[in-house]
């Protein structure tokens, strides 16, 4: 039920009344789906996308390339399980290409994301090595452009029209 | 100065648009939810839009050919083939307008004179009438019914044709009822029409937008293409409504006298749509999917909550409007959308200003966010309470 997920990636606040609704199905069958979704974690969590350059939330974020060298039989799972399983961690990614993990680090200043790199990170010692990019701004996450409030642009044009 | 002397009785006697009168008592009332707007809540796709923007970039910014430009007509005359199976010569049967509304303008006016009844199943779209009198031609309403979920039948047809008849309209699927009509429903009106002098004004601006089957033209059927001028256009399809594009196809001897009118009046559709179309025309089938396929959720959901409510709702198969009967709470269709405005705080548009056969109904849009309808639903269902 592809659908059904991609509605609730899309905005998690729809109710099951609406999504049984919307897709012609009977309320008791989506509770049960989503049930079942959470269960076996295909719906692994719901979160709120803030954007928090409208706040005065103190942040910073980095996006940290490694280098690291793969544990016999184990390959890269261990070394990724030692890295996300810290708090300041946001994502981590597999990647292809020119390094091996992409770590998505959040701090409340450049000072601290550059001590959680230099202390935790590089001292791993299957880690070769890191490079360190900051996020000057946020345009755009998860489907959805950061600058833009729920405002309804139809009713801005024609409002004072005759 | 006086004006009374100086302006045209015909166009004194229009009397203005009933939509427009709840759009502007809607005018900087934040407070207030609207459910009244007749386009869609997505921007223009994105890759339709760069097209745009590139072109004026490029220095794009010349009249075209009055008819269109030559790409375009070709893209549309391969889009009416492959998504309706209409066959029209881009040289000659295809006319690029200023939305589909300068569309209709055209083909009444290129074939109504004075004292010419045009035949106009209501409720239905607003402009038909007003356009129809500014020719001194004579509207003649036919009022559909909820029975027949606001078809035209035979019956009705045959009842309103006279020697006088010039057009018929037919405006499906429809705005405000959402009604559509099958092939099996419109070929009873080809048995009518087919041994008449009368055309058939097509206004299918809502055709990529029919929820459990595709849209029919009646100018696929037999014996209708030579008498029909079929309306459509990007602005509901594409998300393009302030692009200001439609056109309008029909055999060329029709087509002939309407380019006459679109030359003098208005030279040529905007340049800057006519080149983002294209680019609509050749990549946008998949937008209009996702459009359609959100479009029938909303559809879906604000027709169960209607119903749960107990605001009696007929299922629309077009368009993106329901069309609820609110006949059962004692106030006249005006009464009801105006009370609710001032008390329940959500704006429609009553039946009524649709023409004959919209008492006792209310147009609802569904070009909203299901966050936007709930929300409304829920101050509809708590205002209905003190009634």
């Amino acid at each position: 039920m592809n659908e059904l997920l991609k509605l609730l990636e899309n905005d998690a606040k729809l109710t099951p009344d609406m999504l049984a609704a919307m897709l012609d199905k009977e309320v008791g069958d989506i509770k049960a789906m989503i049930d079942k979704y959470e269960k076996d974690g295909t719906i692994a969590g719901y979160n709120a996308l803030i954007d928090w350059e409208k706040t005065d939330r103190e942040y910073v974020t980095a996006l940290i390339e490694l280098k690291v060298t793969p544990q016999r039989e184990l390959g890269f799972d261990r070394v990724a399980e030692r890295i996300y399983n810290y708090p300041e961690v946001q994502s981590l990614y597999l990647m292809s290409g020119g390094f091996d993990l992409c770590v998505v680090i959040e701090g409340k200043t450049m000072r601290e994301v550059a001590l959680f790199v230099a202390e935790k990170l590089a001292t791993m010692e299957s880690v070769i090595s890191t490079a360190t990019h900051f996020v000057l701004r946020k345009y755009k996450d998860k489907g959805i452009i950061m600058k833009r409030g729920d405002i309804d642009i139809r009713r801005e044009l024609s409002d004072g029209l005759q | 100065m006086d004006y009374s002397k100086l302006l045209s009785k015909t166009v004194v006697d229009i009397k203005p648009s009933g939509i427009r009168k709840f759009f502007d008592l809607l005018n900087g009332r934040d407070d207030v939810i609207s459910l009244t707007v007749g386009q869609p809540d997505f921007a223009t796709p994105w890759h339709v839009r760069e097209t745009g923007i590139i072109s004026l970039e490029r220095g794009y910014t010349y009249y075209t050919s009055n008819a269109g430009t030559v790409p375009l007509r070709n893209e549309l005359a391969a889009y009416m083939k492959r998504r309706f199976n209409l066959k029209y010569d881009a040289s000659s049967e295809i006319i690029v307008t200023v939305g589909g509304s300068e569309a209709i303008d055209l083909a009444i006016r290129a074939t109504v004179e004075p004292g010419d009844e045009v035949i106009i199943p209501e409720p239905s779209f607003v402009c038909y009438e007003p356009i129809t009198r500014l020719c001194g031609g004579v509207p003649v309403p036919v009022k559909t019914l909820p029975e027949n979920d606001f078809k035209l039948t035979a019956e009705q047809l045959k009842a309103a044709i006279t020697p006088k008849t010039k057009l018929l309209v037919l405006p499906y699927p429809n705005n405000p009822t959402g009604a559509v009509m099958t092939r099996e429903e419109l070929l009873p009106l080809c048995e009518v029409l087919k041994d008449t002098n009368i055309a058939v004004l097509s206004d299918e601006i809502y055709s990529e937008l029919t929820y459990g089957g595709r849209h029919t033209s009646i100018a696929t059927l037999p014996g209708m293409a030579e008498r029909c001028i079929v309306v459509n256009g990007f602005s509901k399809a594409y998300a393009m409504t302030g692009w200001r594009l439609g056109f309008v196809c029909a055999p060329a001897p029709l087509t002939k006298p309407m380019l006459k009118i679109h030359q003098f009046a208005i030279m040529c559709a905007p340049t800057t749509s006519q080149l983002a179309a294209v680019e609509a025309l050749k990549n946008g089938d998949n937008d209009i999917d996702m459009m359609r396929a959100e479009y029938d959720r909303r559809r879906k959901y604000i027709v169960e909550e209607l119903n749960r409510i107990g605001i009696p709702c007929f299922e629309p198969r077009g368009a993106f409007y329901v069309f609820p009967d609110i006949s059962g709470f004692g106030l006249s269709s005006e009464q009801f959308c105006e009370k609710l405005l001032d008390e329940g705080k959500v704006a429609i548009v009553p039946g009524t200003a649709f023409g004959a056969g919209g008492e006792g109904f209310a147009r609802i849009s569904y070009a909203y966010s299901v966050k936007h309808i709930s929300e409304a639903i829920e101050r509809i269902e708590k205002f209905i309470k003190t009634l």
